[in-house]
């Protein structure tokens, strides 16, 4: 990017106001107009993967559930599974129903959030209030449901651990049917609202081909008319007894991403009904085994931003020998630099907003540069190495345990 | 000359005129709070804001052209101060008035626009280097119908002073009612003059930090705020003076406190604007000013110049 046509470099990341998580976009700017686009993430390996082969099954449930902030429930679902698969353990059906329960709790609190999130973006801060103020109505409820707001620890392997009464399901009902109304409001802004439209219509366009091959997911893909959904297509929980349709759209823009959103928010509340009304009878957990038989296991959960992949390789041990995740934004924000192309300065903030980025969530490995690959007992020395320079000697520091 | 000094700093000047302006923001900001669903902030808030804000410490970025850096904000304060001298807001008589005022105060509201031009490019930041150019590139797109919009009413009154204009629209106390198109262009122009949403885009937070004040820290960023403050009120009086002359012609008290009542009805509607739109980007809003506002203010001159014929 040495062009001596171009204006400037501006960087965006990875500290910036539109960024809630650090990332960095290197722009070569022509005018207003982006000529070129550098992605850059991996600001945020916490080594979460690592860390799990040094904790037991049960241990690493709660440790992955920590990898999102929004879709902690599909991490601890997915890795569940996973886990359940090897295991061959039978789980029971109301488990499956409660999980499905929170997973789409989950799903309206984190597209309420993305809705906020695309408005204030573009400068709409009306929307910003009004979806989070809503979103707090999920948020309370699962909190009531689970214990927590955020990071839900309702599943375990073998079940859930905590049973749904009967007066919860209709404060769930009662709740839904509120969200349902504001839904349907906001579903009348996105078509009504003029400024709304013209910032993101035709904006971040993606077509079907591009989609296919960066390998986009979720919403993001079924805006460019993939109409592909784990829930639909390899069903896991519940999803396969509870009729709903897979949202998507042919805009292939940012529009097309919140219409398919919107939708999705209405097909959730029609399935926490059903899963309500047909919420089965008996125990909510099985009794698992502390240590897990060998094999190796691959699980896949529709996360609200779309596909989330955990890998489990067990070894005999109390603990695994390799967990592997693939949150989705690894896979949408291939599609980035191709979204921009030929936009707008202006448009980089909910072109990178549309795709529901968790760059935290991401983060599986870093690269130091130009050090190439390393062996994890190199890699250590390097950063014990690394911080002696800063004057910081872990020598010195008492070990505890 | 005791007299010139307390006008210029007290009444209707420097002090009166940050009340209006911290009030305004304030009433701005509730408002706005409020149409949010928000409890929104108590009443000092935005005078707390600018004494906070007098009391950090600022840094200068050191590629930064300190002089220019510095002095930018005092003009922009000066500026908006001044226009506001020339503006009637009691009687039909401004405090100051000479033929030609009207192009006097628009030129001095032009002013703080090409403050934070200059203010964004001296720091040498590129966040407020974009801002700078998308302040200017903005300024281009609404001035132009402001000043036609302006023009109409001055047109149908044969008067370039402001003071003059509010005298022949006391004598015709339902002409006003002729230039409700141009009130609505000015209305869209002032927003794009207060860099306020749907025309924010020269201080997007999300894709250029601050715009050109990314740079500017304690009482520099101060006096921009406290001159943005004043520019909205001063920018309100203008439109109240020139779309809604009425009552300006009974007693002083009476003709003051309707048009605190004007300028709150014309803050109000800035407010409704910015809370139920989305920002424009830089290319959208002048494609709106030039293929619309633009076109839609020459409709106003032209209704104007036939009701002249008619009327005279």
């Amino acid at each position: 990017m040495d062009d001596k046509d171009r204006d400037m470099l501006i960087s965006i990341g990875p500290q910036h106001p539109a960024l809630k998580e650090p990332t960095s976009f290197s722009l070569a700017l022509r005018g207003e107009k982006i000529d070129a686009i550098q992605v850059k993430i991996g600001y945020n390996h916490r080594g979460i993967e690592k860390g799990c082969e040094s904790r037991t099954y049960i241990q690493d449930m709660y440790l992955l559930e920590r990898i999102c902030g929004i879709c902690s429930h599909a991490h601890s679902t997915a890795y569940v599974q996973a886990v359940e698969t090897i295991a061959g353990l039978q789980v029971p059906r109301r488990a499956l129903y409660i999980r499905t329960l929170i997973g789409e709790l989950e799903r309206i609190h984190s597209h309420l959030l993305w809705l906020g999130v695309a408005g204030h973006e573009i400068g709409f801060d009306t929307l910003l209030m009004y979806t989070w103020r809503d979103r707090e109505a999920v948020m309370d409820l699962l909190a009531e449901l689970t214990g927590n707001r955020v990071n839900y620890g309702i599943n375990t392997i073998g079940g859930v651990r905590r049973d749904l009464t009967k007066e919860e399901g209709e404060k769930i009902l009662k709740i839904i049917d509120k969200l349902e109304e504001q839904t349907k409001y906001y579903v009348q802004i996105a078509q009504e609202e003029s400024t709304l439209i013209q910032r993101l219509s035709g904006v971040g366009k993606l077509p079907k081909a591009d989609a296919l091959r960066l390998g986009a997911v979720g919403p993001t893909a079924r805006a460019s008319s993939i109409a592909f959904d784990v829930r639909k297509d390899d069903p896991y929980a519940a999803y396969g007894e509870l009729d709903f349709k897979v949202v998507s759209a042919d805009q292939a823009d940012v529009y097309g991403r919140t219409v398919v959103r919107l939708g999705e928010l209405l097909e959730a509340y029609s399935l926490i009904r059903q899963v309500i009304k047909n919420l089965p009878d008996g125990p909510i957990a099985v009794r698992a085994p502390r240590k897990i038989p060998a094999g190796e296991a691959l699980s896949r959960y529709e996360a609200p931003r779309g596909e989330d992949v955990h890998y489990v390789k067990a070894n005999g041990t109390d603990m695994p020998e390799r967990v592997k995740v693939r949150a989705p934004t690894l896979a949408n924000s291939q599609a980035i630099a191709k979204m921009l192309e030929d936009r707008y300065l202006a448009d980089l903030p909910i072109v990178v907003a549309a795709i529901d980025p968790c760059f935290s969530c991401t983060d599986r490995a870093i690269e130091v540069e130009g050090k190439g690959l390393m062996s994890w007992e190199k890699l250590r020395q390097y950063s014990i190495d690394w911080y002696r320079k800063q004057g910081v000697d872990f020598r010195n520091v008492k070990r505890i345990i | 000359m005791l007299s010139a000094l307390f006008n210029i700093l007290v009444f209707p000047g420097l002090l009166f005129l940050s009340f209006l302006g911290t009030t305004a923001e304030y009433i701005d900001r509730k408002l706005y709070a409020r149409f949010q669903n928000r409890v929104g902030p108590p009443w000092f808030q935005p005078v707390a804001d600018l004494i906070k804000l007098f009391g950090k410490s600022e840094v200068v970025p050191e590629e930064a052209d300190p002089a220019m850096f510095k002095l930018v904000p005092l003009v922009a304060l000066a500026a908006t101060c001044a226009a506001y001298l020339y503006i009637p807001i009691w009687g039909t008589k401004a405090l100051y008035y000479f033929k030609g005022d009207l192009i006097v105060i628009l030129y001095l509201l032009t002013l703080p626009t090409f403050t934070f031009f200059l203010g964004g490019w001296y720091s040498r930041s590129l966040y407020a280097t974009i801002g700078a150019i998308r302040s200017v590139t903005q300024l281009f797109a609404y001035e132009i119908p402001l000043l036609l919009a302006v023009l109409a009413p001055a047109l149908l009154a044969n008067t370039w002073s402001l003071s003059e204009m509010v005298e022949y629209y006391t004598v015709h106390p339902w002409y006003w009612l002729f230039n409700l198109i141009g009130f609505g262009v000015a209305l869209i122009a002032l927003l794009g003059k207060l860099e306020r949403v749907p025309f924010d885009s020269p201080e997007a937070e999300t894709e250029i930090v601050a715009g050109s004040f990314t740079e500017y820290s304690g009482r520099f960023l101060a006096f921009f705020r406290w001159a943005i403050d004043i520019e909205a009120v001063v920018g309100a009086s203008l439109l109240a003076a020139v779309f809604m002359p009425f009552g300006l012609g009974y007693a002083p008290v009476v003709a003051f406190t309707l048009y605190l009542i004007k300028i709150l009805f014309i803050l109000c509607l800035l407010t409704l604007a910015r809370t139920v739109m989305a920002r424009l980007r830089i290319d959208q809003m002048i494609d709106f000013c030039w293929r619309i506002v633009a076109p839609v203010a020459f409709l106003q001159i032209l209704i104007n110049l036939i009701l002249k014929e008619i009327l005279l």
